[in-house]
């Protein structure tokens, strides 16, 4: 106690000097990780970095959206009914993409107990939800005039419901909860359980007779669809990643501020600014 | 290749037009929602911040 006199004879008008100074600093110089991943530092990146992402973004979209829509030439068989692939395609990858990042936040946090992990999961799960009404909205659309109806309970198409629902429970269960910390343990585990649905629906037209078509871009294969046809698709998916970061370091800014809403250096920023 | 050729999407245009629509608006509504939750947050944390001062 007594070696902290020096400090103490400051004003305390609910202000403390800030902390990351001095001793704690040269303990936490070497884990950078955890700093990063203090709610201040997160606050504050996330903020910095949204811009970096979003108008990149919104670039990336307009570009690939013209090369979708006028560029690349009509299909043989599907006509120009085949653009819908430009938003259908990179929607549908993101509705798994999102997942897979809420499931590995989540995982995150319970085995490390990094609240953080736990704010970036809890952002993703309405942006995720979203995405996977777009792909099974747009794929109805799709399915229509290619197929002839609106819906089939066909495994592509029942898997990813499945996937809505499992946003919408872990949304749910999340909700049921008062206590924050009991949601992210609660709802951390039914994300990670739920992760079994990514591989499904990603194989569901490789392993079952679906009506769904195969997949336009493999890894292994060259790709069944040509350059022009290609490039703007490729464009559309990364725009759209780099779109769910710019929504998701907001979403994260919202949940780190309900978090700690009953923490000094929060109250501090504001008291100054 | 002109103008009424392609609104018309060789006969596909409600499909088409509705698909990129749909994704336009939930595109614009997520970031608005992200965006307007944000300003709420922010507002709840500085009145909080004001209160606090006030009583210490």
């Amino acid at each position: 106690m007594s070696s902290e006199s020096p400090r103490s004879s400051e004003p305390r008008a609910g202000f403390e000097p800030p902390t990351g100074s001095g001793e704690a600093r040269a303990n936490t110089r070497w884990l950078w990780f955890f700093k990063l991943a203090s709610p201040p530092h997160a606050y504050r990146l996330a903020g910095l970095l949204r811009p970096w992402f979003l108008w990149p973004a919104v670039a990336l979209m307009l570009i690939a959206a013209y090369g979708g829509l006028v560029i690349a030439p009509s299909d043989y068989q599907q006509k120009d009914a085949f653009r819908i692939i430009y938003v259908h395609a990179p929607v549908a990858s993101m509705s798994l993409m999102v997942y897979v990042v809420m499931a590995v936040a989540a995982g995150i946090g319970i085995i490390w107990r990094i609240k953080l992990a736990h704010a970036v999961a809890a952002a993703s799960a309405p942006i995720g939800a979203w995405f996977t009404v777009l792909t099974l909205a747009s794929g109805s659309i799709y399915g229509k005039p290619m197929w002839g109806t609106w819906w089939e309970w066909d495994p592509r198409l029942t898997s990813e419901l499945i996937q809505l629902f499992l946003y919408l429970g872990y949304m749910a269960l999340r909700a049921s909860f008062d206590d924050i910390q009991r949601a992210d343990r609660a709802s951390a585990l039914l994300a990670v359980v739920g992760v079994v649905n990514v591989p499904i629906v990603k194989y569901s037209v490789v392993w079952w007779n679906s009506l769904h078509q195969g997949p336009s871009i493999s890894k292994l294969a060259a790709p069944s669809i040509d350059s022009s046809m290609l490039w703007p698709l490729l464009i559309m998916m990364l725009a759209f990643m780099l779109y769910f970061v710019a929504v998701l370091c907001n979403r994260v800014r919202s949940e780190i501020l309900r978090r700690e809403r009953n923490t000094s250096w929060l109250n501090e920023s504001f008291v100054k600014s | 290749m002109n103008l009424s050729d392609f609104f018309q999407m060789s006969g596909y245009a409600p499909y088409v037009w509705s698909c990129y629509g749909l994704t336009l608006v939930v595109l614009v509504g997520m970031d608005w929602t992200a965006r307007r939750r944000l300003r709420e947050e922010l507002l709840r944390a500085k009145r909080r911040a004001a209160v606090g001062q006030g009583e210490s």
